[in-house]
């Protein structure tokens, strides 16, 4: 039973990630093939293509598409690396640690939301130096939307550099540090080539499936598009959603067929990311070769700090400007604060919030609940087996976010549509929510897991007591923090997902993300504010409770404290 | 060998050979009478641990291991891990952080003692008999190296375990709290009636078990 369990879990949990993307890619192949029979579809042709090819802007879609995905990739990287290798293992990196995990938790589109509100030329950035400049109307700048994406990438490196800087920190223990460190400085190198050459390859070896994530994301992300990017013409992932959600069901066909486009832009992305790769470890090895120090590296080092400092504080003044907006009575350009505060934005919302809320709820908690159970059950199972998770396992696990979204959800949504599933719409989104909730959780847990000391268990089972009782009474409430963090990371994960909830529920079911993302195109400041701060608050709500409950339960337990 | 051999009292280790890959690490047969101490020395990295993990069934799987160990005749290596009752003391006393010292000592009671006040007291009498009476509520994070120490014997000894295994329990301790711990150690398994492994790099251990010492060296030759 005890064996049994734990075995089953790594096969449901493979099925759980392997499948729905398997089938979602056959669902979107398909039907660009001409081929789905619920809509009338029951020969392959390469019409739906053909249409596609006549789209006009399409391939400068698929351009900006590749282009703001890159460039969000490697600014995020690039910053994550320098500020990095010019801190770690000092106190300012820990600080700095502390204000960026709390980003992971905020969701996308919020994110994006507040830095709009933030630049946009009635923003306020602008407001703030208006009196200086005697600017007394919103200047005639197109921000956000500006045809280059470059207030997209922007919003989207305020997200993925906290995503890459913690998922760096969390293998940097993998790595001698500090003897690194002495080694460097002892030949004379500056703190960042010494870093570089002696550190990154390896570090970069166990990071490199999430920056191939963040490729994949930035390069078909939709909700940030819609409220950040260019629109006439958007990225080629906007583009799909419109198609995906058009009434004329006939439409489906040319979207699948865009779908397929978008494998290929993002892993012609991919590609031209590996030839980088490769590019950069030629250049690394010259420079060490010909023994470059890069002594003088002060001045880079403080500008990363800068840089990771503003990116913190947009994120959070953004969310202020939120909460501000959401409360706001008049605020006329170019006043730094409203006239008057008001609940009234919040009132007219909230008898409208009560169903998304109660469905962003349940399908977060049922997914993350589903994906605790199933990575404790196969961490468990490597303890049996005495074998942790191979690099192929890793991949497996990063399989549902480096495939995009867009393109097999999709395809679920075709399938779904045509097995008639309509009653059971929740358990659908739930286990869609799943494949992208299991991921996080897996990863934040497994660290932890496999760090506690094995000889406590010894003891527990020479004291005579089974594997299920050793887990029950000394595994899971020693890694209870962890675990309780684990949850909290997944609900915030299944809290922020805008496009598969879009998707699999079809505006049948709608969550607090996706009605806020819904308003991007209004331009009402006072209801985004409420909707956007909601869907930041929740996740933090999730957060902050389940803190608590550590603290409760070891009241008195000093080891237990962090 | 036509008969089949009587069980005896205590310990017994017959050809038990641990490998890894060609390397030899132990080899070993022995007896251990109940009360007496069993001594292996060897140098950090030598393997002596292996020994334990064998008898207690937490051997990594690479190492390969074969031999037999009965405990009053009970072939050991047939059982689960948890049905072996070989209890373990490790270097660091390892207590169960969320649990109270008394809850440290109540989760090692067999589960055949049902009732809650009957665990209790039993916990509660333990305590009492090692010095630390009142203790029971407790957080062990508070506690000082050597009464850490003596929860985890207490915790090891109400689990009625079949045999000792002591992993250089001593090693972490100061001069004068290992010579009282030693003591300590020694004499309850002596009353208790239990066989007694002690695997040390400690000469001093040796000579206070006062046991048959086997020592094993760095490249694996095993040798008394």
């Amino acid at each position: 039973m005890t064996a049994l369990l734990p075995r089953s879990a790594v096969a449901l949990t493979l099925g759980l990630l392997v499948l729905p993307i398997t089938f979602g890619l056959l669902g979107t192949l398909l039907p660009a093939f001409g081929y789905l029979p619920a809509l009338g579809g029951h020969d392959l042709s390469l019409q739906p293509f053909r249409d596609l090819a006549a789209t006009p802007g399409l391939p400068t879609a698929a351009v900006l598409s590749v282009a703001t995905g890159l460039a969000a990739t490697l600014i995020s990287l690039g910053i994550t690396l320098i500020f990095v290798a010019s801190y770690a293992g000092t106190p300012t990196l820990s600080r700095l640690q502390h204000l960026l995990s709390p980003l992971l938790a905020v969701p996308h589109a919020a994110a994006a939301f507040g830095l709009a509100f933030l630049i946009a030329p009635s923003g306020f950035l602008i407001r703030l130096v208006a009196p200086l400049f005697g600017i007394d109307r919103p200047p005639d700048i197109l921000i956000p939307h500006d045809p280059m994406g470059l207030t997209m990438i922007a919003g989207l490196v305020i997200k993925e550099t906290p995503f890459l800087f913690l998922v760096t920190l969390a293998a940097l223990p993998q790595v001698e540090l500090s003897a690194a460190r002495r080694l460097a400085a002892s030949f004379g190198y500056g703190r960042i080539a010494g870093f570089v050459y002696l550190l990154w390859p390896s570090l970069y070896r166990q990071i490199r499936f999430a920056v191939y994530a963040v490729i994949a994301y930035s390069s078909s992300v939709v909700d940030v598009a819609l409220i950040l990017g260019p629109n006439l013409p958007g990225t080629l992932a906007t583009r799909l959603v419109q198609w995906m959600n058009d009434p004329d069901l006939s439409v489906r066909f040319l979207a699948s067929a865009g779908a397929v486009l978008q494998l290929g832009v993002t892993l012609a992305g991919l590609l031209f990311w590996f030839v980088l790769e490769r590019l950069a470890a030629v250049l690394l090895r010259a420079s060490r070769e010909r023994g470059w120090r890069f002594v003088r590296d002060q001045f880079l080092r403080r500008v990363s700090i800068l840089v990771v400092g503003l990116i913190g504080g947009a994120v959070f003044a953004g969310l202020a400007i939120l909460a501000i907006w959401s409360l706001a009575g008049l605020w006329q350009f170019p006043d730094l604060l409203p006239q008057s505060f008001t609940l009234r934005s919040w009132m007219s919302a909230l008898p409208r919030i009560g169903d998304p809320l109660v469905t962003t709820l349940v399908t977060g908690f049922a997914s993350t609940l589903l994906a605790i159970l199933l990575t404790i059950g196969c961490l468990e199972r490597e303890i049996q087996t005495g074998r942790s998770a191979s690099q192929k396992a890793l991949l497996m696990l990063y399989l549902p976010l480096i495939v995009p979204q867009i393109t097999f959800v999709f395809g679920l949504q075709l399938l779904f549509i045509g097995s008639g599933g309509g009653e059971y719409r929740l358990t659908a989104l739930v286990l869609v929510h799943l494949v992208f909730v299991l991921p996080y959780v897996f990863l934040s847990l497994a660290d932890p897991w496999r760090a506690l000391d094995r000889r406590y268990e010894i003891i527990a089972t020479a004291l005579g007591r089974s594997r299920l009782s050793v887990l029950v009474s000394i595994r899971l409430p020693m890694l209870i923090r962890p675990i309780l963090t684990a949850l909290a990371l997944g609900f915030a994960v299944s809290v922020g997902q805008y496009l598969p909830t879009l998707l699999i529920a079809e505006g049948r079911l709608s969550t607090i993300t996706t009605e806020a993302v819904a308003l991007a195109s209004g331009n009402n400041r006072r209801v985004i504010g409420v909707y956007a701060l909601l869907q930041t608050i929740v996740p933090f709500l999730a957060f902050a409770l389940l803190a608590l409950i550590p603290s409760a339960l070891h009241r008195n337990r000093r080891e237990m404290r962090v | 060998m036509m008969l089949q051999r009587q069980p005896t009292n205590g310990l017994s280790l017959s050809n038990v050979l641990i490998r890894m890959g060609d390397v030899s690490l132990i080899a070993l047969t022995a007896e251990v009478p109940p009360g007496s101490v069993f001594t292996v020395m060897g140098p950090s990295g030598s393997g002596k641990s292996t020994l334990l993990s064998f008898i207690g069934g937490f051997l990594d799987p690479v190492f390969d291991a074969k031999g037999k160990v009965s405990v009053d005749g009970v072939d050991l290596l047939s059982l689960e891990p948890q049905a072996r009752r070989a209890g373990i003391l490790f270097q660091d006393p390892l207590l169960f952080p969320h649990m109270s010292v008394g809850a440290n000592v109540a989760f090692a009671i067999p589960a055949d003692v049902r009732d809650r006040r009957r665990r209790r007291q039993i916990a509660a009498d333990i305590l009492a008999d090692m010095n630390l009476a009142d203790f029971a509520d407790r957080d062990p994070a508070t506690l000082s190296g050597g009464q850490k120490g003596r929860v985890a014997l207490a915790r090891v000894l109400v689990s009625r375990p079949r045999l000792l295994l002591l992993d250089e329990p001593f090693s972490k301790l100061d001069m004068e709290l290992r010579a009282q711990m030693r003591t300590l150690v020694f004499e309850r398994a002596r009353t208790a009636g239990l066989p007694v492994i002690l695997v040390t790099h400690d000469d001093a251990d040796a000579e206070a078990a006062g046991g048959p010492v086997h020592r094993i060296g760095m490249n694996g030759a095993s040798h008394d």
